[in-house]
């Protein structure tokens, strides 16, 4: 039988067969991952700068709309990973980014007692609500926050094909307001998520979690922003049900990762980072943005919250130090 | 229907446009599959190939243990690779989490299973009859290997481009390690599980279009390959 080389053959089955030679040869074998590295060096000479944000500032698009002005400002290149606020603090507990967007006032104040966060600053806020099928099978329409989830309990413990709460399930800042409400409302939330079909858990973000709840036409809890965002963009059948509560308050932080826990973390881009939030410029953006398409704007200034709850003045009005070694 | 077609119509529109979102998220992709086949390629080939040519104990149970990596859930991979290389763990210092480098090694991982187990059967797949000549010819150890390779090169080619297919297909190690960051770890399978988050439907089905055609195009590669 004659032994057939085909010429012409592709260069990749040429470099193949090199490499296959090379392998024949005892002790090439060097299985690193280094070599990786080398192939793909980032030739890219802006500093990256990362931060892990809350979804909802994510699917309402803000960041895509603030993104390019802090590039400019700064020049570096703004890394955003989009993340719910316990996913945000892991990131930050690991040192995988340098400042975290998050909004759970209790996990924060652990997050920097623990050392891992410093210059904590609230830049903005806004309202959670449950939003519902317009019919509201439950008749929660008119209850304060804890009344409507237990209502939803208890409608959806008799008929869970007429009423079901969607929930994020995944440890994001919303979720912790809804575990919150829940304790409010007398319940272990172990008992309540155990309860039975009616109570459907997510694990996604803001966006993609209206968007489920709306398939299944369930009551959910959200953030008005990004409610208004998917309203807008997707048509929403579902409708805002309870929306005036105390507890719906919705504060925004922007915190950055301590330099002496993590040494790697950009502290001078994260504090400059920060103070632009906080800065009138940004809180004017903050303040407008989205008024054109949606007729309000999504988000506050910060400096306009008065109620119960909200951070103190120099939670926002006083610029974060230059950090010294 | 007619939002599927709606979409479909979009998607088209946004391909032959050539909208820089689409075209960039999908060059990136390219690039990263491709450096993950390439570099997983001149790891395992040569490893394949000392397994292949050496006898040793538990060769067989080697083989079989590759096998059964076939089919490694890529988020398990994701999950292991992003342990390692966090800022908090063993590799942290390379500083490569949520960058391109970190999907790439994480995609390596992935295919190398397939690339170890195939080569390995390519090679095995050498007719026997060619190698009885070439004995009875007087060819000796390295000549044989040199003959075995050049023989199976067709059938190895195809087990990388398997591999390609499995690396630019995958979403879990990409969005766990890579972190879908926008205009720099943002791929085609990311992008899709994004939009279609967000209801971005067409863009979306923009993107699936093309994984599908680069898919197409990777088989017909294949076939034309192996009919040789």
């Amino acid at each position: 039988m004659p032994l057939k080389f085909n010429n012409g053959s592709k260069i990749a089955g040429a470099l193949l067969i090199v490499a296959l030679l090379i392998g024949l040869i005892p002790g090439v074998i060097g299985c690193t991952e280094e070599e990786s590295e080398a192939q793909f060096a980032l030739h890219d000479p802006l500093v990256r700068f990362k931060i892990a944000t809350t979804t909802s500032l994510y699917d309402t698009g803000l960041w895509y709309h603030l993104e390019p002005i802090f590039e400019e400002l700064a020049n570096v290149e703004m890394d955003i990973v989009y993340a719910g606020t316990g996913i945000a603090l892991e990131y930050g507990r690991r040192g995988d980014v340098d400042a975290i967007i998050v909004h759970d006032r209790a996990r924060e104040d652990v997050f920097i007692a623990d050392g891992y966060g410093i210059n904590r600053r609230n830049f903005g806020y806004n309202f959670f609500l449950i939003a519902g099928p317009p019919d509201d099978p439950a008749g929660i329409t008119g209850s304060t926050a804890a009344e409507a989830l237990k209502k939803l309990h208890d409608e959806g413990m008799k008929d869970a094909d007429t009423v079901k709460f969607v929930s994020r399930g995944d440890d994001s800042g919303t979720h912790a307001k809804e575990k919150l409400i829940w304790r409010e409302a007398g319940f272990d939330y172990e008992d309540v998520r155990n309860s039975g079909n009616w109570y459907v858990e997510a694990g996604k973000g803001m966006g993609p979690t209206l968007l489920m709840a709306n398939e299944m036409q369930a009551y959910v809890l959200a953030d008005i922003s990004t409610f208004l965002a998917y309203n807008f963009k997707s048509d929403l059948s579902l409708e805002p049900i309870v929306d005036k509560d105390s507890i719906f308050l919705n504060v925004y932080a922007a915190i950055a990762i301590n330099p002496e826990t993590h040494p790697k973390a950009k502290i001078d881009i994260a504090n400059q980072f920060i103070n632009w939030l906080i800065s009138p410029e940004v809180q004017e953006i903050i303040g407008t943005y989205g008024t054109a398409e949606y007729g309000r704007p999504l988000f506050f200034p910060i400096a306009s919250c008065d109620m119960p709850g909200c951070p103190p003045v120099e939670d926002y009005t006083k610029p974060v130090p230059e950090y010294m070694k | 229907m007619t939002e599927i077609w709606h979409g479909l119509v979009k998607a088209v529109e946004l391909i032959i446009s050539f909208d820089p979102e689409v075209m960039q998220i999908a060059g990136r992709s390219l690039m990263i599959a491709v450096s993950s086949a390439v570099i997983g390629s001149v790891i395992c080939i040569p490893i394949a190939s000392f397994i292949h040519f050496n006898r040793f104990r538990g060769k067989r149970f080697l083989v079989s243990l590759i096998q059964t990596f076939y089919s490694v859930p890529t988020v398990a991979v994701g999950l292991f690779v992003f342990v390692f290389i966090s800022s908090a763990g063993p590799l942290g210092g390379l500083g490569i989490v949520f960058t391109p480098p970190a999907i790439v090694v994480g995609q390596v991982i992935l295919i190398t299973p397939i690339l170890l187990g195939l080569t390995i059967s390519a090679l095995s797949g050498v007719d026997r009859a060619i190698l009885d000549t070439a004995r009875s010819l007087g060819a000796g150890g390295r000549q044989m290997a040199v003959l075995v390779v050049k023989e199976a090169r067709f059938a190895v080619v195809a087990a990388v481009i398997m591999g390609f297919g499995r690396a630019i297909s995958e979403l879990g190690i990409s969005l766990m390690v890579g972190g879908n960051i926008r205009g720099f770890t943002r791929v085609i399978t990311t992008a899709i599980s994004l939009e279609t988050s967000k209801g971005d439907i067409e863009l979306a089905m923009a993107l699936g279009i093309i994984l599908i055609f680069i898919a197409l195009v990777v088989n017909i590669l294949m076939n034309r390959i192996q009919q040789r």
